[in-house]
């Protein structure tokens, strides 16, 4: 499985980053190889227009199993995401990746 | 023989809540009573107008933006659309392009440039038109649909409709959007005089302040209309005197206009002091047009 | 501890002008006094520096969307570009293809079918973000537009991101957003990492209807949300309907606020209503007591 997460940072001690368009990084944990690697949103961080359906191709372009962010995406987005056969977790918001990923795991976070 | 064009006026107002729908609402009914008027609600986003402005409905038509449509059969997937656009309002997903509606400006490269000519550009429905008549107001309503994010294209299509089908009625009042941005300008662009509702508050000061710099950037001459007068203090007549802009009347504060507002009435016929004051903006209002003939 | 454990993020939203927004975010800034930093979202119609009183102290520009321009040296007057651009904005005067700010929207199709590259994409600068003390002693994050420029989701996200780092930098408890009107994409932008949301809205067959669009957007995030009914005695009916709304879609209801010529009074002073000796005072005093409560207990 692979494991998404909007991210303020690029380690799993890193914040979730609440939004999901403009969310500073993206992070991609891959449970077989127990990779961690992380994409710099910043480009589109500064889009002034449809930041939610750009971070959005980029998601699939990692194609994840499953997304953990913290709000959660917005209309275009989820417009955008229910193309890919992805499960979506939010609230994450207040935890670490490491944290929510843990939450995830124990089947506390809430899926959309 | 030319025909006699009509004097378009724009209300406007920095911000929202300082009575612009009250004033046009009011305004066109009472010239109603006298001479053949038009009234239309172009602030696409919250249209309410129709609150006050009653009268039969004549018609209803759709108003439509350009959007480009993925045929699926002709498209390579080389990627040129969504690298195109600037709004990522086309993107590809996989062996997917979608397109969002809403995100879309129309600007027709991602169609024009696709090789393949996979992206051809069709009719969305933006937003409605509807027109009302109660004797001598004929009353136009632009409703942008909910979801619908840009309001100046519709603006700019309903404006074009009044001038081809409307131009016979003399006086002609535009509710515009709040704001100073790209709507407000839209909205104000095509009009002979511009009318800035506000109150004499710190808030309404700094709000008037801004629209008359994006007013004057468009050069138009504009009047300001003070609400809720006897509150607050003297600084928004201080800034008209020194800027020299006319304050073309005083509407006091009055708890009874509020609720007949919040009723959904109009306020002239209950309260006299409000006839009084558009009496005095017509009158001003007729001289300034008399002027600029 | 973590920094985002004890930081809350409150938005003050209204979807409708003039329902006393800013006046009651400008009154919860005052109390919270340096426990909290203040984020102005509401940059279309900028108030609350009125109130608050900031000192302009740091400042930056800021750049939103993309402007093109022709660089005349490379132009051969072909024409292509003010053929393709479908917002009027490129004119031809004397013997120049010219582009005008206020129309051009950026898209950026000239650019791609000038045969010898003479146009090129500018980022274009909207207007300045300023980092201010406020008087009574808090930071502010707030901005500026220029003339004509629109707010954006990307603004707001940038003023809320100063505004953030600056709260987990200086260990604050809260961050107060004064959010921006409407229901598009800086609103849902004001939203994005808030914990409680007080929406002010007043008893008119606008109020209400605002009232409900707003939550609409709210309740997609998922954010916990409590109601002022401001000038609630302006019209009872629709007061008792405000309620009933609120009830059903269980929004804490935080306060019934009188319509009162106070609050204008305290604003012409360049104070807010908990500045004054009116009785409102007390009321805005328990509206933040419970705000803060309904916060912790959802901790």
């Amino acid at each position: 499985m692979k494991i998404a997460f909007t991210a303020t940072g690029t380690s799993w001690d890193s914040m979730i980053d609440p939004r999901f368009g403009r969310t500073e990084f993206i992070v991609l944990h891959d449970e077989e190889s127990q990779e961690l690697i992380s994409i710099d949103n910043w480009a589109v961080k500064n889009e002034t227009h449809g930041a939610g359906t750009a971070t959005s191709q980029k998601i699939f372009e990692l194609k994840p199993d499953v997304l953990i962010t913290g709000n959660g995406p917005g209309d275009n987005a989820s417009g955008a995401l229910k193309h890919l056969k992805m499960k979506i977790f939010v609230n994450a918001h207040d935890m670490t990746l490491r944290q929510a990923y843990n939450n995830y795991k124990d089947g506390n976070l809430k899926e959309i | 023989m030319t025909e006699k064009k009509p004097f378009k006026i724009a209300i406007a107002s920095g911000k929202g809540g300082t009575g612009k729908t009250l004033l046009s609402t009011n305004l066109a009914a009472y010239l109603s009573q006298t001479r053949s008027t038009l009234l239309v609600d172009l602030d696409v986003e919250e249209p309410n107008d129709f609150i006050f402005i009653k009268g039969t409905l004549e018609s209803v038509s759709d108003q439509y933006k350009m959007i480009p449509e993925w045929g699926e059969d002709k498209c390579t997937l080389c990627g040129i659309c969504s690298n195109v656009c600037k709004y990522h309002a086309v993107v590809q997903l996989g062996t997917f392009i979608a397109v969002f509606k809403e995100l879309c400006h129309s600007c027709y490269a991602c169609s024009e440039l696709c090789p393949e000519l996979a992206l051809p550009m069709q009719k969305h429905k933006i937003g409605e038109l509807s027109k009302r008549s109660d004797g001598h107001l004929t009353f136009i309503e632009s409703r942008l649909e909910i979801c619908e994010e840009q309001a100046v294209p519709l603006i700019h299509q309903t404006h074009n409709l009044v001038d081809e089908d409307y131009n016979k009625i003399p006086f002609q009042l535009f509710d515009c959007p709040p704001g100073t941005s790209c709507p407000v300008i839209a909205a104000a662009k095509n009009t002979d005089y511009v009318i800035l509702v506000t109150e004499s508050t710190p808030f309404g000061l700094n709000d008037l302040k801004l629209a008359v710099e994006t007013i004057s950037k468009l050069g138009k001459p504009l009047g300001v209309i003070i609400n809720r007068h006897g509150i607050g203090n003297n600084d928004v007549e201080s800034y008209c005197a020194h800027n020299q802009i006319p304050v073309l009347a005083k509407i006091p504060f009055d708890r009874q206009i509020a609720k007949c507002y919040s009723k959904g009435e109009l306020v002239y016929a209950k309260v006299e002091h409000v006839e009084t004051s558009l009496r005095q903006i017509i009158k001003y209002l007729d001289e300034t047009h008399g002027n600029h003939e | 501890m973590k920094p985002t454990e004890i930081m809350n993020e409150i938005v003050v939203l209204s979807g409708k002008g003039g329902t006393g927004k800013t006046s009651i975010a400008a009154s919860l800034a005052v109390l919270a006094g340096n426990s909290a930093v203040i984020a102005d979202c509401d940059v279309g119609a900028a108030n609350i520096h009125l109130l608050l009183k900031p000192d302009f102290g740091k400042t930056f520009e800021f750049y939103s969307g993309e402007l093109a321009s022709i660089h005349q040296e490379l132009c051969t007057v072909c024409g292509k570009c003010a053929e393709v651009c479908r917002f009027k904005a490129i004119s031809f005067i004397d013997d120049h293809y010219l582009i005008s700010d206020l129309d051009c929207e950026g898209c950026g199709y000239c650019e791609r079918v000038c045969p010898t590259h003479a146009i090129a994409m500018y980022e274009r600068k909207s207007g300045h973000v300023y980092i201010s003390k406020t008087k009574v002693g808090s930071t502010m994050v707030h901005a500026r537009l220029d003339i004509s420029a629109e707010n954006s989701g990307k603004l707001v996200a940038a003023v809320k991101n100063e505004a953030k780092s600056i709260a987990i930098k200086e260990d604050k408890q809260f961050i107060i957003v004064d959010g921006s009107p409407g229901i598009g994409c800086p609103v849902v932008s004001s939203l994005s990492g808030a914990n409680y949301v007080i929406l002010v809205t007043e008893p008119t067959l606008s109020g209400l209807h605002d009232l409900k669009r707003v939550h609409a957007v709210i309740s997609r995030f998922r954010i916990q949300s409590g109601c002022i009914i401001n000038k609630f005695d302006l019209n009872l009916e629709k007061t008792v309907e405000i309620k009933h709304f609120l009830e059903e879609l269980q929004i804490h209801h935080l306060a019934d606020i009188s319509y009162d010529i106070a609050f204008t009074q305290a604003m012409t002073e360049g104070k807010t209503i908990v500045e004054t000796s009116s009785p409102l005072k007390q009321l805005i005093e328990e509206v933040w007591y419970n705000v803060k409560e309904q916060i912790i207990i959802k901790k």
